[in-house]
């Protein structure tokens, strides 16, 4: 029994397991925090982020000047962003038998991993997993291509030059690794590989190991997996979560008499009590639109958006915002609103009866019907038409460095009547805000975060009783 | 060899009232709750007193599996679980937990609120059965007991339709339900791993269809809708609310579309729109090309198929018409049917099958009189037209299904005699597997050949394995041990763990063997050769002179004693246990070689 963690970051994990001569990779995540480094990608040309001042080096020379920016004593490197893939190193990663996928946010490295690293296995994953990882990996790819950059800054990445930059920069490790997003064509041959399971569906690998995906509450079809030979047990729990939101609830008790349980995927701001923040992002959204201004919510296209619009259906009535429109905009969002309705059998108890009404498990149906919500695929087109304000716009990424975000982060910067809400916690909300600095808009960070805590995962321990915890 | 148990209270040689018991590994496990359409007595219902006898079904059953919604697989559910009383868990899939017990409401007020009936289930005992059922995934393996666990595969026959598979430890029997092994305009095909199941229970209901390809009859039927709409005729289309009728709207409303046609097409309203509400909420049950464009455009979003009021049946012109139910035995699709049979120009398709008793099957079989409540009689000069579009595998289907699976034994059900009978002959033909065809109450024996887990014990494995060379894994190793039979379970256990537990004696078995040698000396000088012998001989064993004068190998004992008569013949007398029989026997014929020359 052998593991080796290829990611370092705690909520996106990538680790191989090797067990009764199987190699297993546990989820492929992709920390995309390295994109905060780069100066955000403008759908229209933005005056401010163009006259944006070259940084230039203590000794004056110009050498980076087409290749680093300055805005508010922060450097920004000024080429299409790049992410930070898994470690490739390590071990020979064509050797990697299968990979077992938990969640659709710990799925956006596969392209990299299956395309480029000589992988011949299968992929398993949930059938919610594989259609909204798929929306994900749409979104981003179309985010970064829509906006085509001229150049493609490498000269920064050379050892002896990035020991003389500022930090952060300075300080980023395997910068020279760092690899741009991959393409449609790319995503496609690795979802192909995807072969789809359900909850305790029992897969034998090899006749040697036997795999089972369990809910693990946090998500659409999110994963808990349980490896185990004939006398050993090894369960892999990795984003979690025992609070009642849209999924079906955790299930702890085939977790039970594991040798090993590898923890992975805990919440990054254990003291943010998710309904306390929902309850603050719904007063201070109230609040700005009260005031005339507009409120703009950098998000994922699926996950807590489905959350946050379910508490704002009950919310807008009652806080007299029924006038105000509601806008998400994604190159996917249809489709993610659309997909959010046909998982029933993945949902919460309360949600599925809603389905054997037979009516859609979540309200933003309604919302749709009213005219309350709208989406759009980007801010060109119908939108562009239909736009009213005050307004609250969905919309990603949330790092604040491609999508449409960047254009509303423009628009509305400057005015204080505006709010911008962090609702998303991968991202430091004020790394993701520096390139748009000085900032007159109003920002507040309520980061809803259902995964386990360290109170909920001492809890879930003593109710499991294992044998061996690992913590990669 | 252990047997397995197969009862059909309903469907053996039979189509409607599904019903079966079967008894695995010593576990009870009913598969479907049907009713039959073509009674509305007594015998509409599986006769459950057999199971009851005069214990408890809740006792005596382990779980109850429901295939699909289709009533003749789940009609009586409310009446077993509620009326004769059953509170153990009963599995359905997601969809079909959500449809049936609609369609078990409809059914109710077909027979109690319009026919009157009473001594029937009522709303509340609908709502109380469904609160046991518990919903199952495709491909999950549901635990129901320690022992016993179930696990579903998708069937294609209507939406949320599934295969079981029932597994007790290496037993496991799958029960197909109905189930379409083609693709169609709005289910994918049914599909099921080689899991080789020691009985295949499958339906049978086109046993001896071979069907022609599904386009043809899809022209077919719309040729002929067209041209009774070209005529000014009016088209009837008797189908179930869900299923068949989703598909044969798909493909009205693409022909309405592509050919710019005007007349009317209605759906009997209520359970409709519910019904295309279903389909687009579960459309992950569908077949993929519905699946992947379903946010572009939802095919269940139509746009000439109208909702149907009863005073259009008098409009005149053209139109067509799909009315519940299919069978033609109540409700509007008699009413319609009644308006519309005296008129020529008129056409009514069949699309599925019909049950004996009803006016669907009565018309199929050419019967155009039919006396009708209060001896009225009804002329049919309409056009009746039968097209198979009912889901059920044909002979080519389940032959395939059969590949798939590969089964030790095939059971049919769901069909008619006479076709199941050409079925087994072709199954038992192709496949070399025992086919078996019950009838309603009749029992099926089949005969496995289950694995039977043995505990070792840690003390005798860790002995066993001490003993001669290190294991290795790739070679099977011998052990010896005494198995026990005790509390329904088998161990593996020493010989010595064994006497103790059972309080049993302990019995030693010897052997002992004369060996004479020619040796003119004294006794302890041969005594002294076949020691030196052996030891040169036996490096590896604990060769031992005692001083007694005895030798020892092992626990092998070696005596010698002069012949009574004859001084020059040495007697060697050898003795061994049972247990060291293949060493004593080793020595002996070592011995009875004779010694080698001394040297002095």
């Amino acid at each position: 029994f052998f593991q080796y963690c290829l990611s370092g970051h705690p909520t996106l994990p990538c680790n191989v397991l090797k067990f009764k001569s199987t190699t297993i990779m546990l989820d492929c995540g992709l920390d995309m925090t390295s994109t905060l480094n780069f100066l955000p990608l403008p759908l229209v040309q933005s005056p401010r982020l163009s006259k944006l001042p070259s940084w230039v080096l203590k000794d004056g020379s110009m050498l980076l000047d087409k290749e680093l920016k300055e805005c508010s004593g922060h450097v920004f490197v000024d080429s299409v962003p790049e992410f930070c893939l898994p470690e490739t190193e390590l071990l020979d990663l064509s050797t990697v038998d299968v990979i077992l996928i938990s969640n659709y946010h710990c799925m956006m490295a596969l392209p990299y991993i299956t395309e480029y690293t000589g992988f011949t296995g299968t992929v398993y994953a949930t059938e919610p997993t594989v259609q909204i990882g798929r929306l994900l990996m749409e979104e981003l790819v179309n985010s970064i291509e829509r906006v085509p950059k001229a150049q493609s800054a490498s000269m920064w990445k050379n050892k002896e030059v990035q020991r003389l930059l500022p930090a952060p920069l300075k300080d980023a490790v395997e910068v020279s690794m760092w690899r741009k997003c991959y393409t449609m064509p790319e995503v496609n041959a690795a979802l192909s590989k995807i072969q789809l399971v359900g909850y305790s569906q029992k897969i034998e690998l090899f006749g040697a190991v036997q795999v089972t995906p369990l809910s693990s509450g946090y998500a659409l079809g999110s994963s808990n997996w349980i490896i185990q030979s004939h006398y050993e047990k090894v369960s892999y729990v990795s984003g979690s979560s025992l609070l009642t939101t849209h999924p079906q609830p955790m299930d702890q008790a085939s977790l039970k008499n594991s040798d090993v349980l590898i923890l992975t995927g805990l919440t990054q701001i254990p003291t943010a009590n998710p309904d306390g923040m929902v309850g603050e992002f719904c007063s201070n959204l109230a609040m700005t639109v009260r005031n005339g201004g507009n409120v703009l919510v950098p998000c994922y296209p699926s996950g807590v958006i489905y959350d946050l619009l379910e508490c704002l259906y009950q919310y807008i009535d009652s806080a007299g915002l029924s006038n105000v429109p509601f806008y998400f905009i994604s190159p996917v969002a249809n489709s993610s609103l659309e997909f959010s309705q046909i998982f029933a059998e993945w949902l919460c108890h309360n949600k599925q009866t809603k389905v054997y009404l037979p009516e859609p498990p979540f309200p933003h149906a309604e919302l749709i019907q009213t005219n309350k919500l709208k989406h759009y695929p980007s801010i060109h087109g119908d939108f562009s038409n239909d736009f009213k304000q005050p307004c609250v716009v969905f919309t990603g990424h949330p790092s604040l460095r491609f999508g449409d975000v960047v254009h509303f982060m423009e628009l509305w910067g400057k005015s204080s009547l505006n709010t911008v809400i962090f609702t998303e916690p991968d991202f430091s909300y004020l790394d993701a805000l520096a390139p748009y600095q000085p900032l007159a808009m109003k920002c507040v960070y309520c980061p809803i975060d259902t995964r386990l805590n360290f109170i909920q995962v001492s809890k879930l321990l003593k109710e499991v009783q294992v044998m061996n915890f690992l913590f990669p | 060899v252990l047997s397995m148990f197969c009862w059909c209270a309903g469907a053996g040689q039979d189509v409607g009232r599904s019903c079966i018991l079967v008894s695995i590994a010593g576990k009870n496990v009913m598969l479907d709750c049907g009713m039959h359409m073509g009674y509305n007595d007594d015998r509409r219902f599986p006769d459950f007193s057999y199971i009851t006898q005069n214990g408890r079904l809740t006792d005596f059953l382990d779980c109850v599996i429901i295939s699909h919604f289709h009533l003749d697989h789940c009609g009586a559910l409310p009446y077993f679980s509620e009326m004769v009383g059953y509170d153990g868990p009963i599995y359905m899939t997601h969809p079909t937990k959500a449809i049936c017990p609609i369609l078990l409401e409809d059914y109710r007020k077909i027979t109690v609120d319009k026919k009157g009936e009473t001594n029937f289930f009522t709303s509340q005992m609908i709502k109380d059965c469904m609160k046991k059922v518990v919903a199952v995934h495709l491909h999950q393996t549901v635990q129901v007991d320690e022992e016993l666990e179930i696990k579903a595969y998708y069937a294609g026959h209507v939406l949320g339709a599934a295969m079981f598979q029932i597994k007790v430890g290496c037993e496991s029997v799958v029960y197909t339900g109905d189930y379409n092994m083609t693709p169609d305009r709005h289910l994918g095909a049914a599909w099921i791993d080689k899991c080789r199941p020691d009985l295949l229970i499958s339906e049978s209901t086109y046993a001896t269809t071979i069907r022609d390809s599904k386009r043809c009859r899809e022209r077919d039927f719309l040729k002929k809708v067209h041209e009774t709409v070209e005529r000014g005729g009016k088209v009837l289309i008797p189908v179930f609310a869900l299923g068949r009728a989703q598909e044969l709207c798909i493909l009205l409303e693409t022909f309405w579309e592509r050919m710019n046609l005007k007349a009317p097409i209605y759906f009997s309203t209520g359970l409709t729109e519910k019904a295309n509400h279903y389909y687009k909420l579960f459309i992950t049950w569908t077949n993929q090309k519905i699946r992947k464009t379903f946010v572009q455009r939802n095919m269940f979003e139509f746009k000439h198929i109208k909702a149907f009021d009863r005073a259009f049946a008098d409009n005149p012109g053209p139109m067509v018409v799909f009315a519940t139910p299919g069978m033609l035995h109540a409700g509007q699709s008699l009413q319609i049917f009644r308006k519309w049979a005296g008129n020529e120009k008129n056409m009514v398709i069949m699309p599925g099958y019909c049950v004996q008793g009803t006016v669907g099957h009565k018309i199929l079989s050419g019967q155009r009189k039919l006396e009708m409540e209060g001896r009225q009689i009804l002329e049919v000069k309409m056009q009746v037209e039968y097209m198979s579009f009912s889901a059920h595998a044909d002979a080519k289907g389940i032959m395939q299904l059969i590949r798939q699976a590969e089964p030790r034994n095939v059971l049919l059900v769901h069909g008619e005699a006479k076709k199941m009978e050409f079925l087994k002959q072709k199954i038992e033909q192709e496949f070399h597997v025992s086919c078996f065809m019950p009838a309603n109450g009749e029992t099926t024996t089949i005969l496995t050949n289950p694995c039977i887990p043995v505990d070792i014990s840690l003390g005798l494995l860790k002995r066993e394995t001490a003993i001669g060379p290190s294991p290795d894994a790739k070679k099977p190793k011998l052990m010896h041990g005494t198995l026990l039979m005790k509390d329904n379970s088998f161990r593996l256990v020493s010989p010595e763990q064994a006497l103790k537990e059972l309080g049993l004696a302990e019995h030693q078995l010897r052997f002992t063997c004369r060996v004479h040698i020619q040796d003119p000396r004294k006794e302890h000088e041969t005594v002294l050769r076949v020691y030196n012998h052996l030891k040169g001989i036996l490096k590896d064993y604990s060769v031992q002179h005692l001083p007694d004068g005895s030798i020892t190998v092992e626990s092998i004992l070696i005596q010698a004693t002069a012949h009574s008569e004859d001084q020059g013949t040495k007697v060697l007398l050898v003795s061994w246990t049972w247990q060291d029989e293949e060493l004593g026997s080793y020595l002996t014929s070592l011995l009875k070689k004779g010694l080698p020359q001394s040297t002095p």
